[in-house]
């Protein structure tokens, strides 16, 4: 199904609640984003962000409420639910690389044991990947012998790999050093450009203004503010948006 | 040590009923703890409430009760087997907790993240265990497995304390209370026996170790 002939967003979450234990970690969250659409979350630590997106891919269950990707509603535990992550990319702050196989096996297991391509064309589409990525003269390396920028690169392209509809980022940048920040969002303002359709739960202000088209602020497990870039940084609404930029944009 | 020499058939035999008592039981309780080991980390809750049952029950029940159930409890259910059937059941069900809990740290010990990530990729449960936990995990659990195994190999004499005729133990058994020979000398030869399984084990489990440490 190409984006014009669709007639739903691609992710739908409504009326989404989810508690661990007492804590109400996600209340009440409408969120619908379209093909194409890069958004970005932001919000203040415990405030539900990560939750979220891992509720996307059902790596957390939610209690009540719906989420539909591509209008299809989240399937329990089991095959279809396999299926269904296969079309979803998931980016870690840790890179979660396979320790034990190469970067090359890291991003051929997908295509081959859940797409099952051939091994020669899975290679190949992956070793095009590690090129588009910038890391593919690494391809026989083990993850450990990487940089953490290229490892988080490897794991963008181990995700692309799967064609994925949508990618989310739970903030793929935190873990690095401040000299390999600019390679990985180049990878994915680039990603951005092309279409791709992406959540990215990040700090990192720039990436927001230069590619996201929507910026969703959380707390406390809310959606409490949904804007343009533009705006939300110019005019956030929210006395919560306002202090929580006027925290981060202070350094 | 003329007892050992008088007698080295029945010693031959002997071992070599204890070496099928062994090969029949690792093969068991390796299969049998990966399925138990499977259940304790499943997604699926009255799979990992089977396993946490298993486990408890055979890992705080005396190998002998084990046995006695399996040789006597089991005719009077109506299955009829043989002594031999009996005790190799009895000592891969006991060894099984012991195995599955080794496999169950070693797979405690490979990041969760990562099995996120397989997960994220549409992996199934038994693909992600297949290609990205058990492998990574295999190098944790050699050692401590080994030694179980090794503990296993061991408690086949207690199996065959258990009526499996003609195994190491049994024999001497048989040469010091049916035939009179002195003590010393025949289970220093029975010993000899069990040593000559245990220590080529425990060296080929270092040489696993070694290969499994090295790759990655
Ligand atoms: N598995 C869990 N069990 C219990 N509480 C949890 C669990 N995971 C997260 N929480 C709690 O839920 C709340 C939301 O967590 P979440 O990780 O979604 O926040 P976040 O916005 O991503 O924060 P951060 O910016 O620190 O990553 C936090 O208070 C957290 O402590
Ligand atoms: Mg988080």
């Amino acid at each position: 199904m190409t984006s014009a002939t669709r007639q739903h967003p691609l992710v739908e979450l409504s009326g989404v609640q989810k508690w661990f234990g007492d804590l109400h970690v996600l209340a009440d969250v409408d969120l619908a984003i379209d093909a194409g659409e890069v958004v970005v979350v932001i919000g203040p630590s415990g405030s539900g962000k990560s939750t979220l997106c891992r509720a996307i891919n059902r790596l957390e269950p939610i209690q009540q409420g719906e989420i539909r990707v591509d209008g299809e509603l989240l399937p329990e535990e089991g095959k279809a639910l396999a299926r269904l992550r296969a079309d979803v990319g998931m980016v870690f702050q840790n890179f979660n690389l396979f320790a034990h196989k190469t970067v090359l096996q890291n991003v051929t297991l997908g295509p081959v044991k859940v797409r099952h391509r051939s091994k020669g064309e899975a290679d190949k589409r992956a070793r095009e990947l590690l090129d588009r990525v910038g890391v593919g003269n690494q391809a026989d390396k083990y993850p450990a012998q990487l940089s953490g920028g290229q490892q988080q690169r490897v794991a963008i392209a181990r995700a692309l790999a799967m064609d994925p509809k949508v990618m989310l980022f739970d903030e793929p940048t935190s873990a690095l050093d401040p000299e390999m920040i600019n390679e990985v969002l180049d990878v994915m303002t680039s990603l951005a450009r092309d279409g791709m359709t992406m959540v990215v739960i990040t700090h990192e202000m720039g990436f927001a203004r230069r590619a996201a088209n929507r910026v969703v602020f959380m707390d406390g497990g809310r959606i409490v503010e949904s804007a343009d870039p533009e705006t939300f940084f110019t005019r956030p609404t929210s006395d919560r948006a306002k202090d929580f930029l006027s925290k981060i944009l202070t350094h | 040590m003329s007892p050992v020499l008088d007698n080295l058939d029945l010693y031959v035999d002997g071992f070599l009923t204890s070496l099928r008592i062994i090969v029949y039981s690792l093969i068991g309780c390796l299969l049998l703890g990966l399925i138990i080991a499977a259940c304790r980390v499943s997604p699926v809750p009255p799979l990992r409430a089977f396993g946490t049952f298993w486990v408890t029950t055979f890992r705080n029940t005396p190998l002998t009760v084990v046995l006695v159930f399996c040789a006597f409890g089991l005719p009077e259910l109506g299955i009829n087997r043989s002594f031999f059937f009996f005790g190799v059941l009895g000592l891969i069900l006991y060894t099984s907790a012991f195995v599955a809990e080794a496999i169950r740290a070693g797979i405690n010990s490979v990041p969760a993240g990562q099995a996120e990530a397989a997960r994220s990729l549409g992996l199934g449960f038994s693909l992600t265990l297949r290609d990205v936990v058990l492998p990574q995990a295999l190098r944790t659990v050699v050692p401590p497995l080994g030694s179980v195994l090794i503990a296993m190999f061991k408690n086949s004499a207690v199996v065959g304390a258990f009526g499996v005729g003609g195994d190491l133990w049994s024999t001497g058994q048989i040469l010091t209370s049916a035939r009179g020979y002195e003590t010393l000398p025949v289970f220093i030869g029975v010993a000899i026996g069990y040593l000559l399984i245990t220590l080529p084990a425990g060296a080929l489990l270092q040489v696993i170790e070694r290969k499994v440490a090295i790759a990655r």
